[in-house]
């Protein structure tokens, strides 16, 4: 049965618990350090692939950033041999129910949105989560508009969005994060055409 | 400003118990008596506001070494020292304080009401207006306060319906815990008027 | 006692949920939907029954005066095993959980189980009693998740079979008790009625 407890002994055996304890800890640690970097590559990857039409290049490699007023944005160019077919931005916006959401939009060239999908979310589960595409058909509405003849807003703001019911606060956020991404979209667009 | 939209978020709008579910196990466990209940709450803040202060220098160490993986178990231990130290201290310092919290302090350690603020003020991002950013030190301390202000002043109400459910008829599969949780549904509720207050 | 009786023990008469009314936080705050209570059940069972083990292994080297502490340094080194696995494995459903992962470690499941079992018992009833309890809890938090699935989004497990909105509250918090509350009901009507 349990050792008497004297004082050597509790710190001995204390300091000797947390002492493997730590040890067992960085060993796991160092083993799924990679592991955890990748999972987080593969989701960015799989959402990339969501948003843009099929492409042979590796976006992720090739991100650059854009400043939209004092925040920056990744872009990640997607090409089918050697010919842009889209961009995936990955945007965000600060004015969710739960703090911030972070979106990842796909262009095609000429600026209209191919898909949208959700990268991470506070919103609460079962109002505001509707917008990740799996929940509710909330995004579907984004596919193939134009922003510069589609008002980024919710119908009760005068826009043309569907929002989602008793989550108006989400649907904006959703239209904050996408008219942002088509912000970074125009500067990358003035950017190419200054090169030709 | 901040510290305003901080309090009333974390006391009304996020209130730990009802609609973030931290420290279930006192609010149902301890909350027979209003004067328990004060009493409870009163150990959760003091232990609560110490603890995060703590914590989230210590959150501040372990970015410096890159060792954030032993969050959790320092955490719990910061915590668990940190509640037989105030043990010790307050029997020494005020034996009035400790015969009012005494009882209660053992039972802190698993409070997850405790660890789970700590984490947050070091984890979450916090909005205010259109900034969203992590919180400094003064401002976790003070969500910390608020939020065990916020613990309190839910165990304190619900203390006080029990107090009457006592004297009612309930149907007897209903007796005891079912009750209870019913009742504090109902004023998880009556508090989810206040979301959209920040 | 016979090992099977130890894992139906923990199933039935001495449901952690149920009857002992342990871990309410994770049971309340993680179900809004079958998967995700599930998910949570199987992540505490997963540090139940090695913490129990453990615990059962090493008790009778600890001084009893700091048995506490040491339980709780080997849970959470568990609880941080976990976390860091399920980081790799099924990074959604960590996301999902979020903070009620590291609760874990103050659930009082796993040291009320340590304290009142593995510490007085051989490996293997420990480990069967971890199975239990753990399977008690995984069972209470699927069917509370489902219920509250069902009445909130009205679908289960994620097969959607009512179109459009549930009961927007039991997905909520105040649905949350509610939906426990009235859970407990039936138990004690149906099943503590015939145990006793």
């Amino acid at each position: 049965m349990a050792k008497a407890s004297t004082f050597r002994n509790m710190v001995v055996c204390l300091f000797l618990i947390c002492f493997v304890c730590s040890g067992l800890l960085a060993v796991v640690n160092a083993l799924t350090e990679a592991p955890i970097a990748e999972a987080n590559v593969a989701k960015i990857n799989a959402s990339i692939a969501a948003v843009v039409p099929t492409f042979d290049n590796e976006p992720s490699s090739e991100v650059f950033q854009v400043t939209v007023g004092s925040d920056a944005i990744s872009v990640y160019p997607a090409t089918l041999e050697g010919a842009l077919v889209g961009y995936a931005v990955e945007t965000f916006s600060n004015k969710g129910f739960g703090g911030r959401i972070t979106l990842m939009v796909g262009f095609q060239p000429d600026g209209t949105v191919y898909n949208t999908s959700v990268v991470s979310h506070a919103e609460t589960p079962g109002l505001g989560d509707k917008m990740d595409a799996s929940k509710s058909n909330f995004s579907e509405q984004f596919k193939g508009i134009h922003p510069s003849t589609f008002r980024l807003a919710v119908k009760k703001d005068g826009g043309d969005i569907d929002a989602i019911t008793a989550s108006t606060i989400t649907s904006r956020a959703f239209a904050d994060a996408v008219s942002r991404a088509y912000e970074a979209f125009l500067l990358i667009e003035n950017d190419s055409k200054e090169e030709m | 400003m901040e510290y305003i939209i901080l309090i009333i978020s974390a006391v009304f709008v996020n209130n730990v118990v009802l609609s973030q579910f931290l420290g279930i196990c006192p609010f149902l466990g301890v909350s027979n008596k209003v004067s328990t209940a004060i009493g409870m709450s009163g150990a959760v803040a003091f232990v609560m506001a110490i603890a995060t202060l703590v914590t989230y220098l210590l959150q501040q160490l372990l970015i410096a070494l890159h060792i954030e993986f032993m969050q959790t178990l320092v955490f719990i231990l910061v915590i668990a020292a940190l509640v037989q130290m105030v043990e010790i201290v307050l029997k020494k310092i005020s034996p009035a304080l400790y015969q009012a919290l005494g009882i209660f302090l053992p039972l802190i350690t698993t409070n997850c009401c405790v660890l789970g603020v700590a984490i947050m003020v070091v984890t979450k991002e916090f909005t205010f207006g259109d900034q969203v950013q992590m919180l400094n030190l003064a401002q976790s301390v003070v969500y910390a306060t608020a939020c065990a202000v916020g613990f309190g002043l839910a165990m304190v109400i619900f203390a006080g319906i029990r107090e009457q459910l006592e004297l009612s008829e309930v149907p007897k599969a209903f007796r005891g815990v079912p009750i209870a949780l019913v009742t504090a549904g109902i004023l998880a509720m009556a508090f989810m008027g206040f979301s959209g207050l920040v | 006692m016979g090992r099977l009786k130890l894992i139906t023990r923990g199933i039935i008469q001495e449901n952690p949920t149920f009857v002992l009314v342990l871990g309410m936080c994770p049971t309340l705050g993680t179900t809004t939907s079958a998967i995700n209570g599930m998910g949570m059940g199987l992540a505490t069972t997963f540090v139940l029954i090695l913490s129990n083990m453990v615990i059962s292994l090493i008790a009778g080297l600890i001084p009893a005066k700091v048995r506490i502490p040491s339980y709780i340094v080997v849970i959470a080194t568990l609880v941080t095993i976990l976390q860091l696995l399920m980081q790799v494995f099924v990074p959604s459903l960590y996301e999902t959980l979020g903070l009620f992962i590291p609760l874990i470690v103050v659930n009082c499941i796993v040291l009320g189980r340590a304290e009142a079992f593995a510490n007085k018992n051989g490996v293997l009833d420990s480990a069967c009693d971890g199975i239990g309890s753990g399977l008690g809890f995984t069972l209470a938090l699927t069917s509370l998740g489902l219920v509250r699935e069902i009445l909130g989004s009205g679908s289960a497990f994620g097969w959607k079979f009512i179109e459009g909105d549930g009961i927007l509250a039991f997905v909520l918090a105040p649905g949350a008790f509610i939906a426990l509350g009235y859970l407990m009901v039936l138990y004690n009507k149906f099943v503590k009625s015939k145990i006793q």
